[in-house]
Order: C-alpha cells, then structure tokens, then sequence
C-alpha cells in the first residue's frame, strides 16, 4: 500500500512539473535522454549491440540459421523478433510466462521491422522450398526505467545493421552482411496533461495519460504504430508527434550509420 | 509485404477507383449491430459488418478476479478478445494467441480511457468479445460490439467509441479493409475514437504511409467512426425504444450497404 500512496505522489508531482514544461530529471519536452550504442557486444551472436537510453538498457542479439521456409512463402526467409523482460531488469518483472507488456513490446518492434523491409527476406532464400535462413532477433532487457519500446528497436536495428550471415558454418558459400535493406526507429511519446513527452522514463510512464509510438523508416515513411496506456490523442496530436518521430528517426539512424 | 508473396495479387483497384468487392474507396462494408441479444451477460452486442461476426458481452462492476488486480480507487477494466477456432479459413488454435492477448491488451485501455471508473472503486468491469467469423477489421468491430455492449450494460462512459481500420491498397487510401485488401494491401491502421472529444483511444499501424497519406488516413478514419457511431446509436434507441422489445425478441439496428 505504501508503494501504491508513494507513485500516487510521484503521478501527481509529474503531471505538476508538466504543466509548467518542466520534467522530472530535467530535460525539454522534446528532448530524449542521452543514447549510446555498443555494436557487437555478444561475440556468440552473429550480430549484436547494447542500447542504452538514460538508464534503460537493452541488449539484442541475432542468430542467423538455416531452416525450412514457412508454405506460403516458399522463397522467402524466415524472421522472429521477441523481446524478453527478465526478472533481473526491473522489481516489477516476475519469472514465468511472457506478460502482456513484453508481448506487446516484441509484437510492437516485429512490426517495425517487418513493415519497413528492414531485412530482404527475398534474399534469405538458399534452396527455393526447402532451405531458407531463419533470423532469429531476440532483445534482453537489463534494466527497465522507462521506454523499452525505443531501447528495443534501436538494439535491434544496430544489431541488424552489424549482422554477418554465417555461411561458412553451415557450408552455402562464404559469410556476408546481412545488409538491413532499411533501419526502422521507434519513438514513443506520452501525454502529461496538456504536453506531450518524448522517451519517458518509467516515473513518467506511470503518470501518463496516453502512450503513442511511430516507427519512422529513412525514406520518409510511417511504417507502424501503436497507441497504449488510459488516454487519447487527436488526430493533430498524431500528425505532430509524426514530424517529431522523424526528426528523432533520423538523428537516431544517423547514429546507428556511424557504427 | 507484397515482395515476397508467393500467391497472385488480386487487382484490388479498377480503373474507375472501384474495389474488389464494387466499394467506392470511402465506403463502408454493410454493417448491422444489435444490442442486447444475450440473456446472462449484464450488456451485450451483436456486430455483423460485411463477412465478420462478433460478439461482445460485458460483466461488472463486479469482483475481482484474480484478487490482486483490485484498485482501491478504481474499476479495473479487462478485456479478453478471443477467436474462435472456426472463424479463419485454417483452423486456429483455440485459446490466446500473442496477437489476442496483445488485441486485449490495447482494447482495454481503450475503454478505460472513457469509462468513470472512479465511480466503482475495487471492482472489475469485464469486455469479452468473441469473433465468430473474421474478416478483416475484427478488433475494431469488437469495439463497435463491446462499446454497445457496455452502453447495454449500463456502464457510465464518456461517450459511445466507434472503430474502424483505414489503410492502404493499390496506393490509394482507402475505409474499412476487407481480407484481401487487408493481405495484399499496403498499410493498415485500426483505430477508435470518441466522436465526443475527437480524440483517439486506440490506433494502430502496419505498413507504409508518408506524412500525407496518414493525414487523409486519419481523415477518413474520423468521417467512418461518425457513420458507425449514428448506427451504435440507433441500436441502443431501438433497443430501448420507449415500448421495448417484447421477450424473447431483439431489437436490431441496419445500415443500408
């Protein structure tokens, strides 16, 4: 019950700093915490990268192996994202089956990557209707303060953009890039009160009215989105988080460009 | 989507910008809801809208089940929304799949967006909603369903919440995706608002969409939720027509196609 009375304090001293355009660990309403990415940090995996916003961090890692092709798509590779919140990553987390959060998280990043091409499936075909590579993209989450969404795909994304297609070990010609065809980003935004927030912590995703994610590719296009969390958005709001979401997009890319 | 796909690409656009099932592009597919129609649910609403069927029932206020879910301030508002097994070409598994749980998910908070659950503190206000037969668009006429079925229910909300999903086919914009429209198309986006506020309470995407094509996509999401919420309306009317519907019978509400 203590617990319950002590967020209720930190919501409303929240939502109190909002309507004066301040935040809690001081920065502009547009402003995202500090970001840093570390390509390559699990050698076992074929690509791989730590991402860190502020203090969430996230680590993704890729396995590139060879399968069988699903029916319906007989030329085609094979692609799973899942996002993993373990126990060690937050006090709220418990060990068993994955909670509806952590669904929604993997299922949120999948489609990003998916709707944006991010990998060539077309290419990831060895021997039409029988062998194709299966791309395995799974995120660890560390530490869980806020905006695992945006950690998840930016670890994902890097990871992507470093990962080698070990064909050598599975003896169909030499290793080569996996080569991400585009770099989807995802930025999350929160309403508090009448502003609306870029990269919330985890105080703030508590006090918020309303949760909205755009995926960005580098082409100009919206490619998902998911709008979570009690609290509305109109169609303005929309429009304006979007140009938000690309310049944030973008800065991001660039970053992940440079590895 | 598309680059891949092993199957032909049906022509989803003719010349005269008419669709594969003879729409025009603003147009919705016929829908009809019925409020009321189950006797032990405390509200319910039956959703016929083209080739989908779905049901909503609505249970509360009332305990909480599981126990630690309770709030001291508040209802919890929880959602199940369930496929039945028969409702898709290949048989689906019975049960929550991740897609349902995460559908749940995204349509509880929506209606806890516009329920006063101030009003029933340490109580559950329970949405289930069963598809019957998919076809394209069933979270959003789940929440066309389970909006009804709460109003039925007696449940004090902020206002009626109409969905439907815009998307993208053949590079045009286009209301209320069908099946084929929705796999081969370019980009889908459910969404649900509250014609009240104009705000959305839940709104989703896949695909590709540039700056102007979500703008004319939110667009003409707005002007559909305002055609569903007129035929949400006229249910409720109908259904509690100041005569009423005799026993045994329910009362229904039509849009013509």
């Amino acid at each position: 019950m203590s617990g319950e009375v002590a967020a209720e304090i930190m919501t409303t001293h929240v939502l109190d700093l909002a309507k004066k355009g301040h935040r809690l660990d001081g920065r502009a309403l547009d402003e995202m915490r500090a970001v840093r990415i570390v390509p390559g940090y699990v050698a076992s995996a074929d690509g791989s990268a730590l991402a860190q916003i502020g203090q969430t961090k996230v680590l993704c890692g890729v396995k590139v192996e060879v399968g069988k092709p699903f029916p319906d798509t007989p030329n085609a590779g094979v692609l799973t994202t899942n996002a993993e919140l373990v126990p060690l990553s937050s006090p709220l987390f418990e060990p068993g089956p994955p909670t509806v959060e952590a669904i929604e998280t993997s299922r949120v990043v999948d489609r990003a990557i998916r709707a944006a091409d991010a990998v060539d499936l077309a290419g990831l075909c060895i021997t039409p209707e029988e062998k194709v590579w299966v791309c395995y993209v799974d995120c660890h989450v560390l530490d869980h303060s806020g905006n695992l969404i945006d950690a998840a795909m930016l670890a994902a994304s890097a990871a992507l953009s470093k990962t080698i297609v070990p064909s050598k070990k599975f003896e169909v010609g030499e290793d080569r890039p996996l080569g991400p065809k585009h770099v989807p980003i995802e930025t999350t935004f929160v309403r508090l009160g009448d502003s609306i927030v870029v990269d919330p912590t985890r105080e703030e995703e508590v006090a918020c009215q309303g949760r909205l994610t755009i995926a960005t590719d580098e082409a100009g296009n919206v490619v998902a989105m998911q709008k979570g969390k009690v609290g509305a958005f109109s169609p303005q709001d929309v429009m304006e988080l979007t140009d938000r979401a690309f310049a944030h997009g973008d800065r991001l890319r660039d970053l992940i460009r440079k590895l | 989507m598309g680059s891949i796909g092993a199957k032909d690409v049906p022509q989803l656009l003719d010349a005269n910008g008419r669709r594969i099932d003879g729409r025009g592009l603003e147009d919705l597919r016929p829908l009809r809801i019925e409020a009321g129609p189950l006797a032990q649910a405390d509200g319910s609403a039956f959703v016929e809208w083209g080739d989908n069927k779905v049901m909503a029932a609505v249970y509360g206020p009332r305990e909480v089940h599981p126990r630690h879910l309770q709030q001291a301030t508040k209802a919890v508002v929880q959602c199940r929304y369930n496929m039945a097994a028969f409702s898709v070409d290949e048989r689906k598994r019975p049960g929550l799949d991740r897609r349902s749980q995460e559908i749940s998910k995204v349509i509880a908070e929506a209606f806890e967006s516009v329920i006063f659950v101030e009003e029933f503190p340490r109580t559950s206000i329970d949405v289930y909603i069963e598809v019957l037969q998919a076809n394209a668009g069933t979270r959003c006429a789940g929440v066309v369903a389970a909006s009804v079925a709460l109003a039925d229910a007696g449940i004090p909300m902020v206002d009626l919440v109409p969905a439907v999903a815009v998307g993208k086919v053949a590079g045009t914009v286009v209301l209320d995706l069908k099946k084929e429209e929705d796999n081969y198309g370019e980009a889908d986006m459910p969404m649900a608002m509250v014609p009240r506020s104009g705000r959305m309470v839940l709104l989703q995407m896949e695909g590709h969409m540039t700056r102007d094509e979500l703008k004319r996509s939110l667009d003409l999401g707005v002007i559909g939720c305002k055609k569903i919420y007129e035929v949400q309306k006229r249910a409720l009317r109908d259904r509690y027509a100041v005569a009423g519907p005799k026993e045994g019978e329910v009362a229904s509400s039509e849009v013509p196609a």
